[in-house]
Formats: C-alpha cells, sequence, structure tokens
C-alpha cells in the first residue's frame, strides 16, 4: 500500500490549509485518515447493532406466531412514513455535502436545516408510536398486557376475535413471548433514536461550522464523515422496519 | 563516561507544565503517561482483591469475609483487572506512547480522540469504583444471567455501565491505531519493515474493533433487561439464558487475544534487541498475529462445551480452538530460533522476557487441556481454569508488560533504573508465580470448583501454597515500584540508546521531544538491523 | 490419589473415568516434552550464544520455511490427535447406554434435589449402585448451576427452563463429591453434598426404605387424576387429547406440519407450554401448566407417561432430550 506522502522537513514550511493538522503532511493524508477512521467506526457500529439482530433471528425463528401477533400492533402507516422521512434525509445530508463540496455556504446550511428537520419529524413519529404502545401497556415488565382484542392504533389490522389467526400458541404463551418481541422492539428503535438524536446534534455543530464559513471546497470533510455516519443510521433503519413493522403482513 | 550525558532540554515531559498541560493534552505521550498512572493505579486495587481472596483461602471454611463479601472481592478483582487493566495495559501505554515513533510519524491519526479515550476511560473507572463503594457486584466477571438479570441484589447497573463505557475506550484506542498504521507511515516504512509490535497492535486492534462492540451490546440487553423489566434473556418468559453467554463470549473470548498479543509484540522486540538478531521467520510471526486475531473470533463456544451446546457444536468449537494454538506456537518456536547463533545479553528487560517464555507456554499447552472435549468435560469450571488463564494473563501478559516496562522506561522518562533490583523483582515474579499457580492446576483436577468462598478440607494444603506464593508474588510487583519511582529522580541518564536497540524509537532522545522528531526519519534498511549500533549508556559494561 | 495426605488426583469411580485420565496423561505427556524441549533450547542458546565482545551482532538469519512448515505442520497433526481423541471420549461421556437407570436432579439456590424412580428423594446425597449405568436428567428452578462428579469425571450444567443430562455408571464403592459447579450465588460454595457409591444388593436394601409417596410413577399417576389429565387423554384416542400409551420414542406429527420425537423434554414442554407443539388433528385446548406444576412432580408426571409405552416401544434415548422452546416455530 502506499505509503504516508511526506515532503516536510520539520517546520518552517510553506503556508497550508488552515485546517491541516500539524501531525499530517498533507491535508490529502489528513482527508484520507477521516475516511478511514469514520468507516471503521461505522463497522463498529454494525457490529453493535448486530448483536441485538441476532437475538431479533433467533427470537423470531423460535417464537413467529408470538413476533407475527406483536409486529401488526405496529403501525404501517406511521413507519412507512418515517422510513420515507429518513430516506429524504440522506437525499438533503448528500445535497449538503455536494453544497459543501461546491463552495455553496447558504446552500449547504439549508439543506443541513432541512436534515435536522427531517430527523426531528422522524423523533416526533417515534414519540407518538412509543405513546401509543404505553397506552396499550406493550411495555415489557410488570404491566405489560397482551390483549389481542383491542389491538394498535391508527392503521394496524384488528385481529380475527382472540389470537392471532395462524397462531398456534395459548393467550399465556403469548403474554410471555410477546415481550420478548417487544423487548427487541424497544432496545433496538430506541437505540435507532439515541443514534439519531446524535447524529442531529452532530448536525447543528456542523451547520455552525457551515455558517462560521469554516468550509470549502479544499476542506469539507466534517461534512462528508457526518454524512457517511446519517446514511448509516437511515440504512439501519431500513433493516428495522421491515423486520419490526412487516412480520407476515402479507394478507 | 556516565556523567557526560545529559538529558535533553526540552522534551515532552516538561513541555508545558500545569494541570491544564495535561489533561488536555494532545500529545501522545502524555496520554500513555496518563494511562500508565491510571491503570498502575487499578492494577494495585485489583491486586488487593487478589489478596483478600488468597487469605480467604487460606483456611477451608468461610471465616475471613461472609460468602456475599467474598463473591463481590472476587468479581471485582476480575472486572478490574480484565477491562480496567489488560485490556488497555500495553496498548493504551506502550501502543499509544510507541507507534507514532516506531513507524516514524509525529503523533497518532486522531489526537483528540487519544485523550477522549483516556476520558471515557476515567468515566468507565469511576463508575465501577462507585458500585464498589455503594455494596458491590457479585455476579462473577462474566455477568451470566438469570442470576445477574434477575437474581442477583448487587449493583449491577453501575458496573455494567462502567465496562460499557471503559469498552469505548478500548474501540476508540484500536481504530486510531488501525487508521495510524495505514496513513502515518514515514516514508520507506512499508509494512514489512514495520517491527512486529506495529503487527501486533494492528492485529490486537481489528480484535477491539470488532469484538468489543457485541459485548457492548450485550451489557445493553443485560442492562435493559434489570433495569426495566425487558425479556431478552428471562426464561419465564420464553428468553434464553444460553443465549447471554453466546453474546458475551463471542467478545471476551477475543477479548483474551487483545490481552496477550501486544504482550507477544512487546516480546518480539525484546528477543530482538537483546540478540542482537532479527527476528527468525519475521512474517510468520506478524501473519501469525493476524491469524490469532482472526481464529480468535471463531472459538467463544469453547466456553460453553458443558453449557447445554449441541455434542455436534462442541466438536466444532474444539475443532477449530486447537487452530488458534498453532499461530501461538510458532511464534514461539521463531523466538526461540532467533536466540540461535545471537549474541545474547542478560539485561532486565531480557529477564522478563526468559520469565515470560516460560509461563506463557505452560499457558498455552494447558490451552490444550481446555480444547480437548474429554478432558474439558471434567476440569471446566475448575482451578485448573483459573490456573490456565492465569499463567497467560499473569504470567504472560503482565511479565511481558513488565519486560515492556522496563524495556522502555529509559525511554520515556530518559532514565535508568536499578538493574540489580530489577533483576531480583523478575526472579520474585517468577518464583512466586509458579508457586501461586501451578498447584492449582492440580486443585483442578481433583475437582475443586472456581469462585467457591469454602471448600472441603484436603483441598487446604495446596491452598496454602498458592497463597504462599501470592505473597512472593506481590513483593515482586511492589519492587518495581520502588525503584522506578526512585530511579525518576535519581537514576542513571539513559540517553538515546542504552540498549542498543533498532527501532525508530531509539533515533530519538530520551526523553522524546513532543513531536518526536527534529526531522521526519526517511526509511532505508530492513527491520532489527544491529550492525554498528552502538549503547548511548555503558550499561553492557556492568551487566552480562 | 494422595501424597502425604495432599489429594493430588480424583479416585477414579466411574467406568469411564480411566479414559479421561489417559486423555489427560496423553496431553501431559506432548506437552511436557514440547515445554521441556522448549526450556533446554532457550537455556541451551541463551548460554551458548552469549555476547563475548564488544559490538557483536547476532548472524543474519531470516528465517527457513522448511522448518517453519515443520513446527506448524507437527503440532496441527498432535492437536488433530488431542481433538479425534477428545472427541470420541466425549461421546462417551455424553451418550447413556440405552438401559441406564433415571435419576431425575433439580438444582436450586442452593441444594441439589435428587429423586429416584422408586420414590426415594434426597437432599444434597446420591445414593447409587455399581455395576449399573445410570442416567441423570437435570434442570434448574432459578438460576444456572452445574452438576459436577469429580470421581466420575462429568458435569453438566443445570438450565432453567430445560432439561439437560449426564450418565455415569459408577465402579468403586465409596462416598465422593458433589459440588455446584457454576457460580449461582451467595452459597454457591455450599452447595455440595455426596455421592454415596453402594454394592448393588446395599443398594437395594436402601432402596428398600422407600420413599413414603410411593415410586416416581405412582406419584405421577396420581398427579395425572388430581390436575384432571385423564378427562382429556383417554387411551382410546377419541379424547379431546391424544391417547398417551405407547408414545414414547415415537414421531408424530405436528399441529404446524412439523414432527417432533417423544422424549422428555417434548413430555416436559408440552405439560409446561401445552400449545407450543400441539399434535396434528387436535385444538389448541390443553391448559398450560407452568408455575403450576413442580420440577418435582413434572418429572413424576414425566416418568408416568413413560410407565404407560411398553420398554420394546421405546427406542434408545437420543443424546439428549430435545429442548424447549420452539413455540410456533417455523421449519
Amino acid at each position: 500500500m502506499s505509503n504516508a506522502v511526506a515532503q516536510a522537513e520539520g517546520h518552517g514550511h510553506g503556508p497550508h490549509h488552515p485546517a491541516l493538522q500539524h501531525h499530517f503532511d498533507t491535508m490529502g493524508q489528513q482527508k484520507e485518515a477521516a475516511v478511514i477512521g469514520m468507516w471503521v467506526f461505522l463497522l463498529t457500529e454494525i457490529l453493535f447493532f448486530g448483536g441485538l439482530f441476532t437475538a431479533y433471528l433467533i427470537y423470531r425463528t423460535w417464537y413467529f406466531d408470538a413476533f407475527a401477533a406483536a409486529s401488526s400492533t405496529l403501525s404501517i402507516a406511521w413507519g412507512g412514513l418515517n422510513t420515507a422521512v429518513l430516506i429524504g434525509s440522506s437525499l438533503t445530508m448528500a445535497m449538503a455535502v455536494r453544497g459543501a463540496q461546491t463552495n455553496k455556504r447558504t446552500a449547504t446550511i439549508n439543506w443541513l436545516i432541512l436534515t435536522m428537520v427531517l430527523g426531528a419529524v422522524f423523533l416526533g413519529v417515534k414519540v407518538i408510536e412509543y405513546a401509543d404502545k404505553f397506552e396499550h401497556h406493550h411495555v415489557p415488565g410488570a404491566s405489560f398486557v397482551w390483549a389481542p382484542e383491542h389491538e394498535g392504533a391508527g392503521g394496524a389490522e384488528a385481529a380475527e376475535g382472540g389470537t392471532h389467526p395462524a397462531t398456534t400458541m395459548s393467550a399465556d404463551q403469548l403474554q410471555r413471548t410477546t415481550q420478548i418481541y417487544f423487548s427487541l422492539y424497544f432496545t433496538m428503535t430506541g437505540l435507532h433514536a439515541l443514534h439519531m438524536i446524535v447524529g442531529i446534534v452532530l448536525m447543528m455543530v456542523i451547520t455552525w461550522m457551515a455558517w462560521k464559513g469554516k468550509f470549502d471546497s479544499e476542506w469539507y470533510t466534517p461534512v462528508e464523515m457526518s454524512g457517511l455516519y446519517w446514511h448509516f443510521v437511515d440504512i439501519v433503519w431500513i433493516f428495522l422496519f421491515p423486520l419490526l413493522y412487516l412480520v407476515e403482513r402479507h394478507q | 563516561m556516565l556523567d557526560t550525558l545529559k538529558l535533553p532540554e526540552l522534551h515532552y515531559l516538561n513541555n508545558g507544565h500545569g494541570w491544564k498541560s495535561w489533561l488536555l493534552t494532545k500529545d501522545h505521550k502524555r496520554i500513555a503517561i496518563l494511562y500508565l498512572v491510571s491503570i498502575s493505579v487499578m492494577f494495585f486495587l485489583g491486586g488487593i482483591f487478589a489478596a483478600a481472596i488468597r487469605l480467604e483461602l487460606l483456611t477451608p471454611r468461610g471465616d475471613f469475609f461472609t460468602a456475599d463479601t467474598y463473591n463481590k472481592v472476587f468479581t471485582l478483582h476480575g472486572v478490574i483487572m480484565v477491562f480496567f487493566f489488560l485490556i488497555p495495559s500495553v496498548p493504551a501505554v506502550f501502543g499509544n506512547f510507541l507507534i507514532p515513533p516506531m513507524i516514524g510519524a509525529k503523533d497518532l491519526a486522531f489526537p483528540r480522540i487519544n485523550l477522549l479515550s483516556l476520558y471515557i476511560y476515567w468515566i468507565g473507572a469511576v463508575f465501577t469504583l462507585y458500585a464498589m463503594i455503594a455494596g458491590g457486584l457479585d455476579t462473577g466477571w462474566t455477568f451470566y444471567t438469570p442470576y445477574s438479570s434477575t437474581a442477583s441484589n448487587s449493583n449491577i447497573v453501575p458496573v455494567a455501565l462502567g465496562v460499557f463505557i471503559a469498552g469505548f475506550s478500548s474501540i476508540l484506542t484500536g481504530l486510531n491505531f488501525i487508521v495510524t498504521i495505514h496513513r502515518m507511515r514515514a516514508p520507506g516504512m512499508t509494512w514489512f519493515r514495520l517491527p512486529l509490535f506495529v503487527w501486533a497492535h494492528y492485529a490486537t486492534s481489528l480484535i477491539q474493533v470488532l469484538g468489543t462492540p457485541v459485548v457492548a451490546i450485550t451489557i445493553v440487553m443485560l442492562f435493559v433487561e434489570r433495569a426495566f423489566g425487558f425479556a431478552i434473556f428471562d426464561p419465564a418468559r420464553g428468553g434464553d439464558p444460553v443465549l447471554f453467554q453466546h453474546l458475551f463470549w463471542f467478545y471476551s473470548h477475543p477479548a483474551v487475544y487483545i490481552m496477550i498479543l501486544p504482550t507477544l509484540g512487546v516480546v518480539s522486540e525484546l528477543v530482538s534487541t537483546f540478540s542482537r538478531k532479527m527476528i527468525f521467520g519475521y512474517s510468520f510471526v506478524a501473519f501469525s498475529s493476524l491469524a490469532i486475531a482472526v481464529f480468535g473470533f471463531i472459538v467463544w463456544a469453547h466456553h460453553m462445551f458443558v453449557s447445554g451446546i449441541s455434542t455436534y457444536s462442541a466438536m466444532v468449537f474444539s475443532f477449530l480452538s486447537f487452530s488458534v494454538a498453532i499461530p501461538s506456537a510458532v511464534k514461539v518456536f521463531n523466538w526461540t530460533a532467533t536466540l540461535y547463533k545471537g549474541s545474547i545479553t542478560n539485561e532486565p528487560p531480557m529477564f522478563f522476557a526468559y520469565g515470560f517464555a516460560g509461563l506463557f507456554l505452560i499457558g498455552g499447552l494447558t490451552g490444550l487441556f481446555l480444547a480437548t472435549l474429554g478432558v474439558d468435560v471434567h476440569v471446566h469450571d475448575t482451578y485448573f481454569v483459573v490456573a490456565h488463564f492465569h499463567y497467560i494473563m499473569v504470567g504472560g501478559a503482565i511479565i511481558g508488560y513488565m519486560g515492556g516496562l522496563h524495556f522502555w522506561w529509559p525511554k520515556m522518562t530518559g532514565r535508568m533504573y536499578s538493574v540489580f533490583l530489577s533483576r531480583m523483582s523478575a526472579l520474585l515474579i517468577f518464583v512466586g508465580f509458579n508457586l501461586t499457580f501451578f498447584p492449582q492446576f492440580i486443585l483442578g483436577y481433583v475437582g475443586m470448583p472456581r469462585r467457591y468462598h469454602a471448600y472441603p478440607d484436603e483441598f487446604q494444603v495446596l491452598n496454602v501454597m498458592s497463597t504462599a506464593g501470592a505473597s512472593i508474588l506481590a513483593l515482586g510487583y511492589l519492587l518495581p515500584a520502588t525503584y522506578f519511582l526512585w530511579s525518576l529522580k535519581y537514576g542513571a541518564v539513559a540517553g538515546a540508546n542504552p540498549w542498543a536497540a533498532s527501532g525508530l524509537e531509539w533515533h530519538t532522545a530520551s526523553p522524546p521531544p513532543t513531536e518526536n522528531f527534529a526531522e521526519v526519519p526517511h526509511v532505508h534498511g530492513e527491520p532489527y538491523e544491529y550492525e554498528g549500533v552502538v549503547s548511548t549508556l555503558a550499561v553492557e559494561k556492568h551487566l552480562v | 490419589m494422595s501424597l502425604f495426605g495432599v489429594p493430588i488426583f480424583p479416585a477414579q469411580a466411574s467406568t469411564f473415568a480411566a479414559d479421561v485420565d489417559a486423555l489427560y496423561f496423553f496431553i501431559l505427556a506432548v506437552s511436557a516434552f514440547f515445554a521441556l524441549a522448549v526450556t533446554v533450547a532457550v537455556i541451551y542458546f541463551g548460554l551458548r550464544y552469549r555476547k563475548t565482545h564488544e559490538g557483536q551482532v547476532g548472524a543474519r538469519i531470516e528465517g527457513n520455511l522448511p522448518l517453519e512448515l515443520l513446527w506448524s505442520v507437527i503440532p496441527a497433526m498432535l492437536s488433530m490427535v488431542m481433538f479425534g481423541w477428545g472427541a470420541s471420549v466425549f461421546f462417551q461421556i455424553r451418550r447413556p447406554p440405552a438401559e441406564a437407570m433415571q435419576i431425575y436432579a433439580v438444582g436450586k439456590q442452593w441444594m441439589w434435589k435428587f429423586q429416584h424412580l422408586e420414590g426415594q428423594r434426597e437432599i444434597n446425597e446420591l445414593h447409587v449402585p455399581t455395576g449399573r449405568p445410570i442416567r441423570v436428567t437435570v434442570t434448574s428452578e432459578d438460576v444456572i448451576h452445574s452438576l459436577y462428579f469429580p470421581s466420575f469425571r462429568t458435569k453438566i450444567d443445570a438450565i432453567p427452563g430445560r432439561y439437560t443430562e449426564l450418565w455415569f455408571e459408577p465402579s468403586k464403592v465409596g462416598t465422593y463429591h458433589i459440588f455446584c459447579a457454576e457460580y449461582c450465588g451467595t452459597n454457591h460454595s455450599g452447595m455440595i453434598g455426596s455421592v454415596v457409591v453402594m454394592e448393588p444388593t446395599a443398594y437395594q436394601a436402601w432402596l428398600a426404605g422407600g420413599g413414603v409417596e410411593g415410586t416416581l410413577v405412582e406419584r405421577g399417576g396420581r398427579l395425572f387424576q388430581d390436575l384432571a389429565c385423564n378427562t382429556c387423554h383417554l387411551d382410546t384416542g377419541k379424547g379431546r387429547g391424544p391417547s398417551l400409551k405407547d408414545i414414547v420414542g415415537k414421531t408424530v406429527d405436528l399441529a404446524d406440519g412439523s414432527t417432533t420425537v417423544v422424549d422428555e423434554g417434548y413430555l416436559r414442554e408440552s405439560i409446561i407450554n401445552s400449545q407450543a407443539k400441539i399434535v396434528k388433528g387436535y385444538q389448541p385446548l390443553m391448559p398450560a401448566f407452568q408455575g403450576l406444576v413442580s420440577e418435582d412432580n413434572l418429572a413424576a408426571l414425566v416418568e408416568y407417561v413413560k410407565s404407560q409405552s411398553s420398554p420394546a416401544t421405546t427406542p434408545a434415548p437420543a443424546a439428549a432430550p430435545t429442548n424447549p422452546p420452539a413455540a410456533g416455530e417455523k421449519k
């Protein structure tokens, strides 16, 4: 692999970009380091969420009926809306990166703000969904109640009286194992939401930096790296949505 | 000759004074020193718990502590030693200090993230210390469910949080090293000219980055079950407590390679330097580090042979576990071959290297017993396992760490320490260690289980031997604290290269300047060149 | 075995203990050989190649491919021997013979409860005869424990919510340790006991002391009535539940299209999570008895149902009972 591009002879060399940190020799080297670093970090995030996906896959195989029944209490409308919102926000983020790359300060700031707004919409919808779950006592723990007769809010299919039609599980079984589904639901979407919040805070910092005029076509790495992070958070949702919302919906 | 040597006027230690210049530093060397102090404190804390364990086990009855207290003592011993001493030790101290100079760079790729990893370590440690004071944790460092998720009454949440947080320190260190080694090498420093120490840290960083997130999420799952009453491992609601074990060991097995690989890198440096000869089979040793990292990820269920996994799973994992032993054996053979036709001297670091060799050998070989299914059923969860991992972790990792400390202390501080006392310490540690842990192999095969507060009378003699050894071992560890501290003020000035070692870090002053090198080095030759290299300290005349 | 009163080797009290020990000694020999070889080499080289004069450096030797291959391949081959031998001993340890005598063990914080089929119940003590293979089916009432018999060289974890098992054939009369080998809380080190191995005649005599409640099967039969199992599980097969006659060891079709073998694990699961694996052709009507029947009584019920199958129709038990959970499982 190529070596570090070192031309410096210690200090006292010519003028350099104000964003060049002193332990790097060139902007190119600094940018490459940032890119590798961000990708490695995203790799750790994949492993992080991966543990939850593993648990999900195992329990879904064992308790498919409970998962299907519990999943049907989620609102596809809200979930679908959130999916669209997030995909949209990835688009606006990409536009923001483009703006920074082409030295368009105002455009960059506007696209960043739009991204944050969409992110906030996503979180708002999640609040609505969580509130609904609380109301229906679908939060695992002492107050959990699995009452399939009144399933879901706004948009969810009502069950045909009694348990989910295809299940061979008793109400008792469901009361227990649907808690596993909901435990995973809250942990996975909660963790995702936390990542979104971090992402929005990150956007605020980047927006401030853009407003201060720190970015130009030679250096917009922070915008690009934040973009990578944001896209990652989006992709996690792309997996979460079908796994959590769309279990056996084909009827 | 010794009086003409002076410490450099300006170096990283005196370049800036006051607490801000330390706590807000971006200098990898200062961060390494801060880590050194921190992990040393944690080591002594963990050591006090170890002493408490051995004191209790002097007698068969549980008379020193109550059962609950004892359970907390061994748990905290494990948590502190694993997460707050062993995992950071070599990478956070020596990796941080030496990787940039070894590759000819001014600093790591992300100095501020390096500082962040230190803060995160401190925060994690604070949580754990808080839990200690608030009444302790009694689940064992392995946190098995359902005991940890439902039955235990101890402070699981703060310790889980502390370990979770500290894990990010480890991840960030690994991330930093990977990017640094890829992008910050000086001109001419190709991959196959890198010191084996760097290869070892690269492999370790891969593990840190891929494995730690999994234990982090496992802790999250435990946390939500415990704090919110969620159902993930709870058998009463259909959960599988053994799932926890799979997720936990998926990280914790590779974690043991995080704890030993860097030390193996240190040993390569020591063996080469003190035989004045390049490491035999350089590329084999380099690739064996990578092999250990990779294979280390596919053997986790050898911790679960009796946990109810199927016979066939057990076979697969047993088979794979042997695969990870081969690269370790390859290293040991290559180090031995390095000695052949070398020009060997016995400075203190080499003493520690010899000690390492003996103990790592035994520790590694006893791993074979555990990989072998027919034997593991008998010795799993007995003192045999305790002896095995202490031979590797203490006999291997810690002795190697001490060897590294004795090797690079002059570089980090500019001072030399007492050669006599350091050899004494190596000897005490070696003898004390064997006396402490060898009887435990016997105890384990005879059937004494782990984590026992009280035991049948007939096991007492072996336990007493073990405790006697522990007191010698403790002395061996306390001694360096004295002569190292003493050397800071009164030790002889070492100069840039007291050991006549190769490696770029020895081509700059001791202690090094903040930017490591006055000029960026250009690398031409192969690594481990000793021809014409002279010691800056006439140390050799006093040794051998 | 003891040296000056200090135990340095456990007694060999089961028929496979010697096999385990032989394997152990083999690995010990190989390890000792390599440890000695490397140590001798290191000491010899360390002395022979000491630095003799100022400025002396070591020889320029980069490596040797044949040597690298040699010391990779030979350890690899030795490892394969260890693995193969170890796997074979493991199979032996984990496969109870068909004619094994059945015992149930329940671990709970902090004691071991054993039940003999004849009705004897023991706490922290287990009487067994020599000369017969004994299969112990184990579970836990709370956290994970591990049932360990060092002198038999076997252990197995006790997991809440499922059955696991171990087996042994005692070969030497005497009293040996039982330990809990998985940390389980405060009194983990107090969860110990003794296994008393007796001559067969002595064992019969001990058994004759009798359980007050009759044999395990008798107790199970009473429970079968008390819990009204008999009202649905008619022998004719025309009741609301399938007949339980001669079903052990059979493969049955389940309502979701899959099949399962009827063994202890399936029987236990069907009592606790009754609608997890319903036999095809029957309605999901059976109540779930989770939390209503103790592990001790579950064992009794399982044994009772087993008694309804004649030995001729009961094939050899598989390596381990099938384990729950799998409610609603899609294959």
